[in-house]
């Protein structure tokens, strides 16, 4: 038994000697120190009202943002900001600006997800004024009720900061705290699990060499991003991970490069900074990335992770796969390339040694006049998993097709490019013929399955429709958008 | 003075938190900041045992046997509990008697509890739960209605309700339509799940926190697995995470396996459902299929009809005959159906037993008759909302419901009326059209429903509610009565009722949690009946002790009784005036009882159960809503973009509250209709458990532009508490417009040649079978 975690609790430096290593953020609020403000409405993260905001040093300001406190495990904390819904408390004992909106709009009525929502807006309090209703929606994506309707709570997000825009955290002051229990070396944590007697292990390294060496020394060990997934494996399959690599808390894999031709981004980016970064010159992706599970999910959640994970309905693999984006794998001093459609091998089987992790992603730029198309069918338009999520890369040149890209989750074992369709319509005039060969070939690259999120024949025809839909969206001006930014459809 | 009966308009007293004003929720601070104290917040004592259950992994088998040792070996386990641990008797229904509360011989859901772990920690429960070898023999299941229908496997007799003669009726009408379709399920999704904690107490008895909406149902069930007397439970709730109808029946088995695993051990129990766990073992909103045939005139009037309703009710009988009773009072909604017969099957599917969840069957029963009047609008090429309004009831001849009863409160032609011209109908009309013909890809749908919902439970008995208010010396409240706060409002709505009687500000009022032991034998709170009988009894009690405060009074200060008035926080005694604190202490002092309970039964309501005949409800609630769509003809995607809705809640005792009801209602409607999917694979398991599968509206769904209004005019011609209305279930069934405009897109995308035989929900998958078919297939 050993380590001590740290971090920063309402103006105090909270200290964990040698907690359970997957102990969840939630379950230590909750039942080990009594503060139960903090609900849990699923534990899966897919509900919200465990919402918590965490800040994180980033160069001479922190940064906070909501996440989901029921899949976070709490070592992962060392070196951070814990707000929860206690922390908002004024120095009078008050309500901050975002709970006195919540109580005049009437935006509680059993008050369980409230919590939730509360740290939410909070989180997009400290964004500042006037957030869009895009905006709002959005920030409240992962935060689910079921009794308001959401009217009163949008209302709230729209009042708050007319109620006081000061109420923002001492920033300078909260710099000071998480410099001062920075750590410079590698967190150890070990405790005896009371279930197995065995001990369970947690590392966290801050350099990738020192991550290298723990991989390569720990090969059997389940390697931790965000925990948006591995969360779910201790909370609902209640495994036992007797090591636990956090990856973190390492710089260099926190890293983005803009070079002239393509984006680097480091494996342990988070999805909300990659959205950011890739959207701007993939306007789809954005908006793909956007409906990537909720803003809790997507501030934990890494694209690296994503990919690394390898299932079969991972939002980004089909947008990067159709941009043509190549992965990093290290594995102790050595790094191979490979195009990320090679990583996935089967279900549940990909291209990666023991002893190796994903290092990074590189995205290319997109070429003059590529047309690139993402879509994401699901049940709902936010916070869902897809039934089906395709995407397409286009170059078409003088009325020809010269080059096609097609790529598509939830319709294999694996995300899987459909080289049926792309050589049924490359080289081909950009036709609605062509595309409609291009339908009809997509038959022979996808054999998908019925499950609860759709059946085999909807994943085909909607696969194939959409294909007609990048090809209206890339010739015709018809209106074929619900959601998002319309005017990417005819860009 | 409260203007109950006096048939005057609302006025509004001058004092904090009187009737028919906007008061927030009594507890919205302590929500916001998160000290509302849930039942898991509670401070857990050392010597908790957490308790786990173990479920049927099959939907249908033998029980062959169950070895248990490694269970009970495991580290941590203080207790395993089975059928065979229990004292008094194994069954938690809430009147058939078959619910037992552990599975013996037979398991007939997957989900089914089949024992329980008791252990110091929920990990050591699980754990522990998982090293149990239970040997089944399976036996063939009926999962779904179809297969319960072929197999004739009910949980009670089938119905009929009827009026004149359908089959006359049918073969003399000159248009004539049939067709079937298929509604839906829905989880409750409450966001506190099912949840118990219980407290052994001397000589055997228990205490229980119970997460319910029916303490006294939950007492009594705890007692009778005890076998125990009901006075050695005490059930206790302070309010619930969401309740819909979920924690109705089913919180009784988690408060009895507690209350066991308390009694059996000496130490406190918890008993906290995993959302998974609560999803696969608690029963839902029934499915059913719903086949018609209807005959009309040239206006679309209806002149025959014939319903035949099949329901999926589980493995149980639960509530069901209630529920299924209560779509067939809905089968009319706001409509004379005339000569009309309305078959009712209550099919019993090796499936977790349906319950109650708002609307209580009453959305099923009402959807149809809305997709059969559209139908009829389309084949007719009439418009939709001159179909229904031709159809609405009228005067004499035209008024009586198929059970029989007059309708003597109809306002839906006024809220029709009034819709219309608020939400613009006509242009909205020309510009779908207009989007329509410019669109070939998006496509556009406009609907307008109206709502009819009887109020009262239609189990006559349970019409009755009780109440206790203590006036204490110094002049403070202390309310209890039986109805629970789930969230809805009910709590400070009865306190506004108490406040104005008292004429003194609400903050004198302490709200408190329900309980067995203040106030007995309640009914649940359901049936949006929660103000109407609770406020009742809350004023009733109110009166007696201020009657014997104006009697002790006018002893006291020589005066007649009339003279006496209590206003705006003062007692006003001839010319002297008394603060309501003062008076309370001179009370005390005159040795007078300042405490009194309050009773209440609803009037007038009756009905025969065997001839589906009488009046059930004291009166109706109504509503109207026009909903505007877009689909997304290629991927069977929408969204609703607008939504406008007029709603009656006779004189609102709270007009914010109720506009919550309203809208929280209509989004939780629209999502049973839409994106709410339950999907039971063939080994009969739930593969839609959790909120990453099973899908409620989230706040993008909301539509962009949503305007509500209450209906300026409206007063309960019964004389209910201050003529205010029920609320809580109606405005669920205003969503039914957002299918009917979805059927209307999907119409548009086939050019209006056909109607579309649109299921619910209208998931994008299908919304996109439905294109296709309008189409002429693909």
């Amino acid at each position: 038994m050993a380590g001590t975690v740290k971090f920063m609790l309402d103006g105090q430096v909270h200290e964990v000697h040698s907690p359970d290593p997957t102990e969840t953020l939630l379950n230590y609020l909750r039942y080990g120190i009594a503060r139960t403000g903090t609900k849990e409405g699923c534990a899966e993260g897919d509900c919200g009202a465990c919402t918590v905001v965490v800040g994180e040093l980033v160069g001479d300001s922190v940064r906070y943002r909501a996440v989901n406190a029921c899949i976070l495990f709490l070592p992962t904390l060392d070196g951070k900001e814990l707000l929860t819904v206690e922390s908002l408390k004024g120095r009078d004992g008050g309500l901050h600006p975002v709970q006195e909106a919540l109580v005049e709009t009437h935006g509680s009525q059993c008050g369980f997800c409230t919590p939730g929502f509360v740290m939410s807006l909070y989180a997009l309090y400290l964004e500042g004024p006037n957030p869009s209703r895009a905006r709002i929606n959005d920030a409240l994506a992962g935060n689910l009720c079921r009794c308001t309707g959401y009217g009163p709570i949008i209302k709230a997000a729209e009042r708050m900061h007319a109620i006081d825009t000061g109420a923002a955290p001492d920033m300078q002051a909260a710099v000071a705290a998480l410099k001062a229990i920075r750590r410079d070396g590698t967190l150890a944590v070990s405790s005896v699990s009371t279930l197995t007697g065995r001990e369970k292990h947690y590392y966290a390294p801050v350099t990738m060499d020192a991550l290298a060496d723990l991989v390569l020394a720990h090969p059997d060990a389940t390697l931790l991003a965000g925990g948006t997934d591995v969360g779910l494996w201790i909370t609902k399959q209640h495994r036992q991970l007797d090591v636990v690599i956090y990856v973190g808390d390492v710089a260099e894999l926190k890293a983005t490069r803009d070079s002239s031709d393509s984006f680097e981004i480091g494996a342990g980016v988070s999805v909300s900074d990659a959205m950011d970064m890739l959207g701007a010159h993939y306007g789809d992706m954005g908006e793909l990335f956007r409906r990537f599970a909720s803003v809790q999910i997507r501030n934990s959640g890494t694209l690296g992770g994503n990919i690394a994970n390898g299932s079969p309905i991972g939002d980004s693999m089909p947008a990067l796969i159709a941009a043509g984006t190549k992965l990093v794998l290290r594995r102790g001093g050595e790094e191979r390339t490979i195009a990320l459609e090679d990583y996935f091998i089967a279900y549940g089987k990909q291209d990666r040694a023991p002893g190796e992790f994903v290092a990074r992603i590189i995205v290319p730029k997109p070429a003059a006049g590529l047309k690139y198309r993402a879509y994401k069918l699901s049940k709902r338009f936010d916070q869902d998993i897809s039934a089906v999520c395709g995407a397409f890369a286009l170059q078409i040149d003088d009325g020809f097709v010269t080059s096609a890209r097609i790529a598509f989750g939830g319709m294999a074992a694996t995300p899987k490019r459909a080289t049926n369709a792309e050589a049924a319509i490359t080289g081909q005039r950009w036709t609605r013929e062509t595309a409609e060969a291009g339908m009809k070939a997509m038959a022979e690259d996808y054999a998908p399955i019925s499950d609860m999120r759709a059946s085999a024949s909807y994943r085909l025809m909607a696969a194939q429709n959409l294909l007609m839909k990048a090809f209206v969206e890339t010739t015709e001006g018809a209106a074929t958008r619900l959601v998002g930014d319309r005017e990417l459809a005819h860009a | 003075m409260p203007d109950t009966g006096t048939g005057k308009g609302p006025m509004t007293s001058d004092i904090k938190g009187a009737v028919h004003t906007d008061l927030r929720h009594d507890s919205a601070h302590k929500h916001v900041a998160g000290s509302a104290v849930y039942i898991d917040d509670l401070p857990e004592p050392k010597n908790l045992l957490h308790i786990y259950v173990a479920m049927s992994t099959v939907p249908r088998a033998r029980l062959e046997g169950m070895d248990l040792s490694a269970v009970r070996a495991a580290k941590g386990v203080a207790c395993v509990l089975t059928a065979a641990d229990i004292p008094g008797h194994n069954d938690v229904s809430p009147f058939a008697g078959d619910d037992p509360l552990f599975a013996t011989d037979l398991v007939e859901y997957v989900g089914q509890p089949i024992f329980a772990v008791a252990a110091d920690s929920r990990e050591q429960a699980i754990a522990a739960a998982g090293l149990a070898d239970v040997r089944y023999a399976e036996l063939p299941a009926y999962l779904d209605i179809d297969a319960a229908l072929a197999a004739e496997s009910k949980i009670e007799s089938s119905q009929i309700m009827a009026q004149g003669d359908s089959e006359q009726g049918l073969s003399a009408s000159k248009h004539r339509v049939s067709g079937s379709f298929r509604i839906g399920g829905q989880d409750h999704f409450y966001l506190e799940g099912q949840i118990a904690f219980a407290t052994p107490l001397e000589d055997g008895d228990v205490h229980v926190y119970s997460s319910t909406q029916h303490p006294s149902e939950v007492q009594h069930l705890v007692a009778h697995v005890l076998g125990r007397p009901t006075n050695a439970v005490t059930v206790e709730v302070r309010r619930m995470g969401g309740g819909f109808g979920g924690k109705e029946t089913h919180p009784a088995m988690f408060a009895a396996m507690a209350a066991l695993a308390a009694v059996k051990t000496g130490r406190p129990a918890k008993l906290r459902l995993d959302r998974d766990d609560d999803m696969v073992m608690t029963g839902k909103r029934h499915d059913f299929r719903y086949d018609y045939d209807v005959g009309c005139d040239d206006t679309g009037r209806i002149t025959g009809l014939n319903v035949t309703l099949a329901s999926r009710c589980g493995r149980s009988t639960d509530l069901s005959p209630a529920i299924n009773d209560r779509a067939m009072f809905h089968v009319d909604n706001c409509y004379y159906l005339g000569d009309v017969r309305i078959d009712s099957h209550r099919l019993k599917t090796h499936t977790v037993s349906n319950t109650a969840f708002r609307g209580f069957g009453g959305p099923q029963g009402m959807l149809g008759i809305e997709v059969v009047l559209s139908t009829i609008a389309h084949k007719l090429g009439l418009d939709p909302v001159a179909v229904r309004e031709a159809n609405l009831y009228g005067g004499p001849g035209r008024n009586t419901t198929p059970f029989g009863m007059t309708v003597e409160d109809n306002v839906a032609p006024q809220l029709i009326a009034g819709l219309k011209e608020s939400a613009d109908y006509d242009a909205r009309v020309a510009s779908v059209r207009a989007f329509n013909a410019a669109n070939p890809y998006l496509k556009k749908g406009l609907a307008l429903t109206p709502v009819k919902f009887g109020i009262s439970f239609t189990t006559t008995h349970l019409n009755q509610a009780g109440a206790l208010v203590h006036v204490y010396a110094d002049g403070s409240v202390h309310l209890n009565h039986g109805g629970t706060e789930m969230g809805q409002g009910l709590f400070v709505k009865v306190a506004q009722v108490v406040a104005e009687e008292f004429q003194i500000d609400i903050d004198h009022i302490k709200i408190t949690a329900t309980t067995t032991a203040k106030v007995p034998n309640t009914s649940a709170t359901a049936a949006s009946s929660g103000s109407d009988l609770n406020g009742m009894a809350a004023l009733d009690a109110a009166r007696r002790i201020k009657a014997r405060l104006s009697e002790f009074l006018a002893e006291k200060y020589d005066c007649p009784q009339d003279r006496i008035t209590f206003r705006a926080g003062h007692v006003y005694v001839e010319n002297r005036e008394f603060s309501f604190a003062d008076v309370a202490k001179q009370a005390y002092l005159g040795r007078v009882s300042l405490s009194s309970t309050g009773f209440y039964k609803t009037p007038k309501i009756h009905y025969d159960r065997a001839s589906h005949k009488g009046r059930p409800f004291l009166y109706f609630c109504y509503g109207a809503a026009m909903s505007e769509v877009t689909i997304d003809t290629l991927t069977g995607e929408y969204k609703v973009d607008r939504v406008d809705i007029l709603h009656d809640c006779g004189r609102s005792l709270n007009p914010a509250i109720d506009m919550g009801q309203i809208e929280g209602g209509f989004i939780q409607g629209m999502g049973w209709l839409t994106t709410e999917e339950l999907v039971f694979d063939e080994k009969g398991r739930l593969r839609t458990h959790a909120p990453s599968t099973y899908k409620i509206p989230a706040c993008s769904d909301r539509p962009a532009e949503m305007n509500i209004a209450l209906y300026d005019k409206g007063r309960n011609v019964e004389a209910t508490i201050h003529r205010s209305k029920a609320v809580g279930e109606p405005p669920f069934m205003l969503a039914n417009s957002v299918f009917l405009a979805l059927a209307d897109a999907v119409a548009a995308a086939g050019d209006h040649k056909v109607w579309p035989n649109l299921n619910a929900p209208a998931t994008p998958e299908e919304v996109l079978k439905a294109v296709m078919a309008v189409r002429g297939g693909n």
